[in-house]
């Protein structure tokens, strides 16, 4: 699957150029946060990498060429649980898979244990907050024990004990050796998480550096201002 | 999930499967009849009296002659009891039925609003009746359904040489005997009954016998076996055992003895 | 007593009485009528769905078709099924017409399209909210409408009360295809025919309050499970 190679994926609609050239290298280890000003083209980038979205051109290569069937999970901006238990909503990750029922509630029961919702197990996945939900969301990932994992502002509205569990499972996640990519609008989460930061801006690539130079020296105009929190306000007027 | 729908078909068909057996469970025969002996009551007390006798059950499908007809022309039903004497005799010459034989009679009255705007109550016979009728131009509900009674609603328009159709006070119902009083009741209108259904008939309101007794208004029931020749699947002994005893002195004893409030409805035939 | 006033009171005799007949005809409608549901459930349900998830070409015009039908007379559904089971008709082998079967036969084919077109709204909307998670999950096609159908069971619950509503109050198919024969296919509703044509219309009302009574019954029921199962899955 790695080193992913994406060169100048464009990606237009409602007669605007989303993707407009985006290219990045992406290796096969740690955590890549992605940046950009909303509507940059981070979650829509997103989507290409998981299947949902075809380019309409430029091209992915995963390393060995096509995309891979398997391998792959992503937690939404806004996660949608099925009307069942916890249990019953992470062990629907396994089912595609062709895993054994009784090995889905083992695995389920245990990924549980480990976003700390194992006691919960049984209640309705309707019922919980928002940061619960994103830890359902995530456990729902994890237990497919992805090669690369996508997360769409995973953290997103939490309150601060919230995030750190987010970032915790995140981190642990990672020490697994899965990939994962991240978008995020929280700057201190990314210099917490990220190994490196790519930043968009309008559908491409303005930057792409390790995350202490980035943040310490930011090479672009647009990161630069979007760090300091000018560049949203530019983009609401 | 798959395996539960699977299973749910499974359990649909066997259900439907034990339906249908627990339908054919006891040899059975289909009697097409129409929609005034049916509702007469007539069917309720002398088919018992059949069933213990022979052990056949007897399945009544109540629809106008017409109808009945059709469904024996298209194999549907085993015996037909009908009331329609030269449609009866097209159905056994195109070779639809065979041995048809005379049952019973019963007579047709013409009923309408009691205070009688047309002067029904003293004609001399029925076709003066109708001729009154339409000479008034007072409301009249036909059956309209090519049913026996409706058969022979039109015979006597046209003795008494009026073309009904059209006219402004003419209503067709296209229903059996009984939603066509319904009507009829509802609308303060003349029309003509079978005397049975009319007994039996619970929504009378305003409406009462005006003219009855002329023999033309006589109305012959007979009974014919649906061809096995034709429709192979015709229980035909079960048939045949059935027209033999209502045509038998015990099926005769039988129709005589139901009555309605003292009143018999129905005479065997021949006299 | 005026005619309403009778139909209660009928009513109320027939329930209380638990008259033999009316007994009957009750197990009767609720065996046909059930089957005819169960059948739907099976049929129309996952038909529903399928429509409600997959795309392909002529979708558009399926669902309209779909739609139409649940207007479908219920006569003229009578009537076909009459003409296919009838001995001249092509099924007509089976020997069908006027039993209980054909009466389920002709319910069913009444009830899938009004079924399906329910749960074909049902779960296209539930679609919408999950299809980005599914198919990123890697559920296919049938997966996704194995998983909804399951989901959305509890709003999926109305399309077999509409079902089991429309089955049990119908009146023009079961009378062709099964003849009101008394012990044998007379239901609530040719029952009620029949008694109206004989112009007995309180005792038309006294049956169709009985019919009114079951229906009410079975909706309670399945409204009860549904609130105790939405309480646990909300
Ligand atoms: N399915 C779609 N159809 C039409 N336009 C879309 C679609 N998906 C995204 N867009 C548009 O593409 C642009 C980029 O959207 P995207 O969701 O990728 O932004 P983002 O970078 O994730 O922003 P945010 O930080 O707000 O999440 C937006 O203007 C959005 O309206
Ligand atoms: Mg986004």
């Amino acid at each position: 699957m790695f080193p992913l190679t994406v060169r100048e994926l464009r990606w237009a609609a409602g007669g605007r150029q989303v993707l407009d050239g985006l290219s990045v290298d992406l290796g096969g280890e740690g955590i890549t946060i992605l940046l950009g000003p909303n509507g940059a083209g981070k979650s829509v980038f997103l989507r290409m990498l998981c299947g949902l979205l075809e380019a309409d051109g430029g091209s992915i290569d995963w390393g060995t060429g096509a995309r891979p069937a398997r391998g792959i999970a992503m937690v939404f901006q806004q996660p949608r649980m099925l009307r069942d238990s916890l249990l019953g909503n992470v062990e629907l990750a396994l089912r595609p898979l062709g895993v054994p029922a009784a090995e889905r509630r083992a695995r389920a029961q245990a990924v549980l244990e480990r976003v700390g919702l194992a006691g919960r197990a049984a209640d309705s996945a309707r019922g919980l907050s928002g940061g619960e939900r994103q830890r359902l969301a995530l456990a729902r990932a994890w237990i497919t024990r992805p090669r690369l994992l996508l997360l769409d502002e995973p953290t997103a509205s939490l309150d601060p004990g919230s995030v750190d569990a987010i970032e915790r499972i995140v981190r642990e996640i990672r020490t697994e050796g899965t990939r994962i990519l991240m978008t995020t609008h929280n700057l201190g989460q990314a210099t917490r998480l990220a190994d490196d930061v790519v930043f968009i801006d309008a559908g491409r690539v303005c930057e792409h550096a390790p995350v202490q130079r980035f943040f310490a020296r930011p090479a672009s105009q647009a990161a630069r201002l979007y760090i300091q929190g000018e560049l949203p306000w530019r983009m609401a007027f | 999930m798959a395996h539960g729908i699977l299973k749910k078909l499974k359990l649909a068909v066997l259900g439907l499967a034990a339906l249908a057996s627990a339908a054919h469970a006891g040899e059975s025969i289909v009697l097409a009849s129409t929609t005034s002996t049916e509702q007469s009551g007539l069917f309720n007390f002398i088919l018992p009296i059949f069933e213990k006798d022979s052990g056949i059950a007897v399945k009544v499908v109540a629809l106008g002659t017409g109808q009945a007809l059709d469904v024996g022309r298209r194999g549907d039903a085993d015996v037909l009891l009908v009331h329609d004497r030269a449609a009866e005799d097209k159905f056994v010459a195109d070779g639809y039925g065979v041995d048809r034989r005379d049952v019973m009679y019963n007579d047709f009255v013409l009923v309408g609003p009691a205070a009688d705007a047309a002067g029904v109550k003293g004609a001399r016979d029925a076709v003066d009746a109708f001729g009154r009728i339409a000479g008034k131009g007072v409301s009249w509900v036909s059956r309209g359904d090519r049913s026996g009674t409706h058969a022979a609603e039109l015979r006597f328009w046209q003795s008494a040489g009026v073309e009904p159709k059209g006219q402004g006070w003419y209503k067709e119902a296209g229903a059996g005997m009984g939603p066509t009083l319904n009507m009829a009741a509802g609308m303060g209108a003349y029309t003509l009954a079978d005397r049975g259904t009319w007994a039996s008939f619970r929504n009378r309101q305003d409406l009462a016998i005006l003219f009855a007794g002329d023999p033309r208004l006589y109305n012959p029931y007979g009974v014919i076996l649906v061809n096995p020749a034709r429709h192979p699947h015709v229980k035909r002994a079960a048939g045949e055992r059935f027209i033999d005893w209502i045509t038998s002195p015990a099926g005769r004893r039988a129709i005589s003895a139901y009555r309605i409030g003292n009143e018999q409805l129905f005479y065997p035939l021949p006299k | 007593m005026n005619g309403l006033g009778l139909a209660f009171s009928d009513a109320f005799a027939l329930l209380a009485g638990f008259d033999r007949r009316v007994a009957e005809i009750v197990l009767l409608s609720l065996q046909v009528s059930g089957l005819a549901v169960l059948f739907g459930t099976v049929l129309g349900l996952p038909l529903g769905a399928c429509l409600g998830v997959g795309r392909f070409p002529g979708r558009q015009a399926l669902v309209v078709l779909l739609n139409g039908c649940m207007g479908l007379p219920s006569v003229v559904v009578g009537v076909v099924v009459y003409l296919a089971l009838s001995r001249s008709g092509p099924l007509g082998k089976f020997g069908l017409l006027y039993s209980p079967a054909a009466m389920v036969i002709a319910q069913t084919l009444l009830v899938v399209p009004l079924m399906a077109a329910i749960a074909r709204q049902v779960v296209e909307d539930a679609w919408r909210d999950y299809e980005e998670e599914l198919t990123a999950m890697g559920f296919g096609w049938a997966d996704s409408v194995r998983v909804l159908l399951h989901d959305c069971r509890h709003s999926l619950l109305v399309a077999v009360l509409a079902g089991l509503g429309r089955a049990m109050s119908e009146v023009g198919a079961v009378m062709i295809v099964g003849g009101n024969i008394e012990h044998s296919t007379r239901t609530m509703t040719t029952a009620i025919a029949l008694e109206t044509s004989k112009g007995d219309l309180p005792l038309a009302v006294a049956l169709g309050l009985v019919l009114l009574a079951v229906i009410l019954l079975l909706n309670g029921i399945a409204h009860a499970l549904r609130q105790w199962a939405m309480r646990r899955y909300a």
